[in-house]
């Protein structure tokens, strides 16, 4: 189904320095692609997820530079655009088992955790809404669960990397954080390794064995009437 | 005239009065009222670890003389105040050296950098030495 | 009484033992202290240059925070009682110079503009100062172990009696410490380094000056008979504390002397359990030189 294009509400973006007239309904990314641009870097899932279209915007009349998915985020007349698809940022390699759910894991591997100002910049810049400066924070003082919760729906896109005064990645921390809940403060999700128990056991062979040899009719009559739990 | 401590000479430098001012607008002291009575370097713990005494540094800053910058008197100097309670003229002496560290940290330049510390030293100190550590010494 | 607490990071990481000794002191003289909700990093040192801004933000935050408490009725009264000197140092002068500065603090408050503005009327105490209101007859009433026979050097460090402006005490002659210690029942014995710096944040990398530093207050300690040092700043603890093997390796014929906490003393003279005196977390231990007083039991 091709869209119609809606010629009533055009609107003017800039990108690194040339103008488009582009449809107003459209996200920043495909606006871009409207005026021509074609993504090999900054982009991925177009979904708001993988982190890939960090992109600094700015709209008119204002002096603030914001940031934003452009996946996610809609045009407006005279915005202007620049991408930032990847943050050299330095990820340190640890071995999870070597570690504790404590403020020294964060202070061995990024010891510029220690430099947050509480300037709340990160959490301003943070497309997803996230309370950064509450989680970098959280982790200072050793509260790995709170930083884990707090960042729960970090993407990674390195927007509040981008423009932290102290140079700190708030997302590997964040990264980290989850690391530790799951491993050491939440632990394995008992339900799962009961039933890979009951697999290795050889509780269902006999089903599976029988699905095998059944045709595809009566598989798809299977599948529709199967017992499904609300 | 005679040397400081490290064989500099006084000299008045008045073409560097940009400097003299910088120093007083950061620091908020008016570093003119010294008299030079010695008594915060007489109480600084740390003059043995420092190539100029804090009273010698006034009088570099009272002249202009840029040289204050080289000594790393600023970066041995702890903050302990102990200069600001024995001024007998009101001069809080450790506001000065915060300003002669500001006008170098702010030139971009950094005094230590955490990449120097290993884990087990980062295991082992306190946050608030590391913290401390890198509002003094890093901009 | 139930007071808004400012912890410190350091009082939740390598400084655990003086936390819990603080609150279950705290507890015996029915002071409840309600930690701050989202509190941040204080940043320990107070900005000095005269243009900051930046750095005020981290202590007015936590102000902010005073303000929600209070009216959130979590706590009583506006006053916020930190522990650790560094936190307390840096937060009490911000305060000071936030509220005599209307233009700094006009600019913390736009660029703070999701916060509520801060009232400016919080005070900030340190535990001590809270300690001599209660009174030391009071403190002296809550005694059931007085420390007789027990030599304690009170270590003052810096920040706790300078600059001027926020010295809780004479910072030529401080008394509150040694007030607290004969409250418990301890004999004093007075250094005259007691306010000299052990180095602060020179431990991250010019140890061996916090290391001659710390000896020359040690071993004065020592000299006039001192049993143990007390403190109240987790820095000043780590340098003469934990750092106590960095000495030896510049003066080995240095004998160890425990370091201990103030409020550690306090537990142990109210009668409180191991797990409030905490003891178990200093370096050198000073449970065999207790145990050695009768104060408490041989392990």
């Amino acid at each position: 189904m091709i869209m119609e294009k809606n010629e009533s509400n055009m609107v003017t973006i800039h990108v690194m320095g040339k103008s488009h007239e582009v449809p107003g309904d459209l996200t920043i990314m495909k606006a871009m692609e409207y005026a021509g641009h074609q993504f090999r870097r900054g982009s991925g899932c177009r979904g708001g997820y993988c982190g890939a279209c960090a992109t600094i915007y700015r709209t008119k009349g204002s002096y603030k530079l914001l940031g934003a998915l452009a996946c996610q985020k809609m045009v407006e007349d005279d915005m202007y655009i620049a991408q930032i698809p990847f943050s050299p940022a330095e990820k340190k390699t640890y071995d999870i088992n070597d570690l504790r759910a404590d403020a020294n894991a964060f202070m061995v591997h990024y010891p510029e955790i220690s430099r947050c100002l509480s300037c709340n910049t990160c959490t301003k810049a943070c497309p997803q809404d996230i309370m950064a400066m509450d989680y970098v924070q959280a982790a200072l003082r050793g509260d790995v669960s709170e930083a884990a919760r707090l960042s729960f729906d970090c993407i990674s896109c390195g927007l509040c990397a981008v423009r932290c005064p102290a140079e700190i990645v708030p997302y590997n921390i964040a990264q980290l954080a989850r690391r530790l809940y799951s491993k050491f403060v939440d632990g394995p999700a008992e339900h799962v390794l009961e039933k890979v128990k009951e697999v290795e056991a050889g509780k269902f062979d006999d089903e599976l064995a029988e699905l095998q040899t059944l045709d595809r009719e009566t598989l798809k009559e299977r599948y529709e009437t199967r017992e499904k739990r609300l | 005239m005679s040397p400081g401590k490290s064989g500099h000479y006084f000299t008045f430098r008045p073409e560097n009065a940009s400097f003299k001012a910088k120093i007083e607008e950061l620091s908020g002291e008016n570093i003119d009222l010294c008299m030079q009575c010695g008594g915060c370097s007489s109480g600084c713990p740390l003059t043995e670890e420092m190539d100029l005494l804090p009273s010698t540094i006034i009088r570099y800053a009272q002249l202009g003389m840029e040289e204050a910058l080289d000594s790393n008197t600023p970066w041995v100097c702890i903050t302990c105040f102990n200069c600001e309670v024995r001024c007998p003229r009101g001069i809080d002496v450790a506001n000065v050296m915060e300003a002669l560290r500001q006008a170098t940290l702010r030139a971009k330049y950094d005094r230590f950098s955490l990449d120097e510390l290993t884990p087990e030293e980062l295991m082992e100190l306190p946050q608030i030495a590391i913290i401390s550590n890198q509002r003094k010494l890093t901009g | 009484m139930k007071l808004p607490y400012y912890p410190g990071c350091t009082l939740k990481t390598n400084a655990e033992n003086f936390e819990t000794s603080t609150l279950e002191a705290a507890e015996a003289l029915d002071i409840e202290l309600v930690e701050l909700p989202r509190w941040n990093c204080c940043g320990t040192v107070h900005a000095l240059a005269k243009d900051d801004v930046m750095h005020y933000l981290a202590p007015i935050r936590n102000l902010v925070r005073v303000d929600q408490m209070l009216a959130e009725g979590d706590v009583e009264d506006g006053k916020l009682v930190t522990q650790c000197v560094m936190c307390w140092n840096t937060i009490k002068r911000a305060n000071t110079a936030a509220i005599e500065d209307p233009d700094k603090m006009g600019k913390i408050k736009d660029f703070m503009e999701k916060e509520p503005e801060y009232s400016g009327k919080v005070e900030v105490l340190h535990f001590l100062e809270l300690l001599k209101e209660k009174g030391w007859d009071t403190i002296s009433g809550a005694v059931k172990l007085p420390l007789e026979g027990l030599k304690v050097a009170p270590y003052y460090g810096c920040l706790l009696l300078r600059p001027r402006e926020v010295a809780l005490d004479d910072p030529d002659n401080p008394r509150i410490i040694e007030d607290l210690l004969e409250a418990l029942g301890a004999e004093v014995v007075d250094l005259a380094y007691k306010s000299k710096c052990c180095g602060a944040y020179h431990a991250v990398h010019l140890k061996e000056v916090t290391a001659e530093l710390s000896h020359k207050i040690l071993s004065q300690a020592t000299e006039l008979g001192a049993d143990m040092v007390v403190t109240a700043c987790p820095l000043c603890e780590f340098n003469l504390g934990k750092r106590q093997h960095e000495i030896k390796k510049l003066h080995p014929e240095f004998g160890s002397i425990p370091v201990v906490y103030y409020t550690q003393l306090m537990a142990l003279a109210f009668g409180l359990n191991e797990e409030a005196t905490a003891f178990d977390e200093n370096t050198p231990d000073p449970r065999p030189l207790l145990a050695e007083k009768g104060l408490i039991m041989e392990r």
